[in-house]
């Protein structure tokens, strides 16, 4: 339902219905890093107790990971270790896990998301100097592996952090937030550039 | 910039994550109505404040956003260790003579 009204253009005809992303299609682009705004996803905040993972696992088709700072991923579907009963499912393929989740007997809380967080992408050679402008986490290969998400905080807020890939990170902001975290972000990039 | 080791995460994360949240161990009373008013001052706002070791609660607030309990020396703020909520007070500290 809300998945079909997300993916809607048409501004005029029904604006009082119309979902708008913020931050639409907002990219910088510094020498060493380029900041982008992803587009709408699918995602769920789900905590479950250790009992109920083999069948919610089952249900959205990705293991969820018991690790700290640890992700899964498979099919466009992310989901991301954020406490010990507390979990970040991320859809881009455009299907809902909120509905998959309805199904499954064993107890658990999820609830639907999409339109609260935002998406951006950090990627370059200078990514994880442009996060650690304000992340005090260590975002070394060593500490922070490509898979790894986390939430923590970047300048004065707070959001969850994944490496997508050796040079690249997803950050996951509040969509009230997320002027300032892509503000921030880009001026990040462009020390990371110096 | 301290780092604070969180139980549950597994490892040291900056304090910037997190938040302390007051004295550790107060138990609260099965009975609250029960409770005589000098028993329910010395619960709700005695406190002992020490000069050196103290027990506190802390949050990993921007992070798995758990409590757990530290020990912590007020002297030089160094954390001696971290544990879980609800386990009991460690009965010997590492690196303290006592």
């Amino acid at each position: 339902m809300a998945k079909a009204a997300a993916r809607k253009t048409a501004p005029a005809a029904t604006p009082s219905v119309e979902r708008r992303p913020a931050l639409t299609g907002r990219s910088t682009t510094a020498a060493a890093v380029k900041v982008e705004v992803l587009p709408p996803a699918e995602r769920i905040s789900l905590r479950a107790p250790e009992a109920s993972v083999p069948a919610l696992s089952k249900a959205l088709g990705v293991t969820l990971p018991n690790k700290p700072k640890t992700s899964a991923s498979k099919g466009g579907r992310t989901a991301l270790w954020l406490g010990p009963d507390e979990w970040l499912v991320i859809d881009e393929a455009g299907n809902d896990p909120l509905a998959d989740c309805a199904g499954v007997a064993a107890l658990h809380s999820a609830v639907g998301i999409s339109h609260r967080n935002i998406a951006i992408a950090v990627t370059g050679v200078g990514a994880a100097a442009t996060i650690n402008a304000g992340c005090p986490q260590d975002l070394s290969l060593d500490a922070f592996p490509v898979g790894a998400a986390s939430r923590t905080i970047l300048g004065k807020t707070e959001i969850v952090l994944l490496r997508t890939a050796a040079d690249a990170f997803r950050v996951e902001c509040w969509r009230s937030f997320s002027d300032y975290v892509f503000t921030f972000l880009s001026e990040g990039s462009r020390d990371a550039a110096a | 910039m301290l780092l604070i080791r969180c139980p549950y995460c597994e490892e040291e994360r900056p304090e910037l994550e997190f938040r302390n949240a007051g004295e550790a161990h107060i138990a609260r009373s099965a009975n609250m109505a029960g409770e005589t008013d000098d028993d329910f001052e010395k619960f709700f706002f005695i406190r002992s404040n020490p000069k050196g070791i103290i027990y506190e609660r802390w949050r990993h607030m921007h992070g798995c956003a758990r409590f757990f309990n530290a020990v912590r020396d007020t002297v030089t703020d160094k954390f001696i260790m971290t544990y879980k909520a609800g386990e009991p007070k460690p009965s010997k500290l590492p690196g303290v003579g006592k």
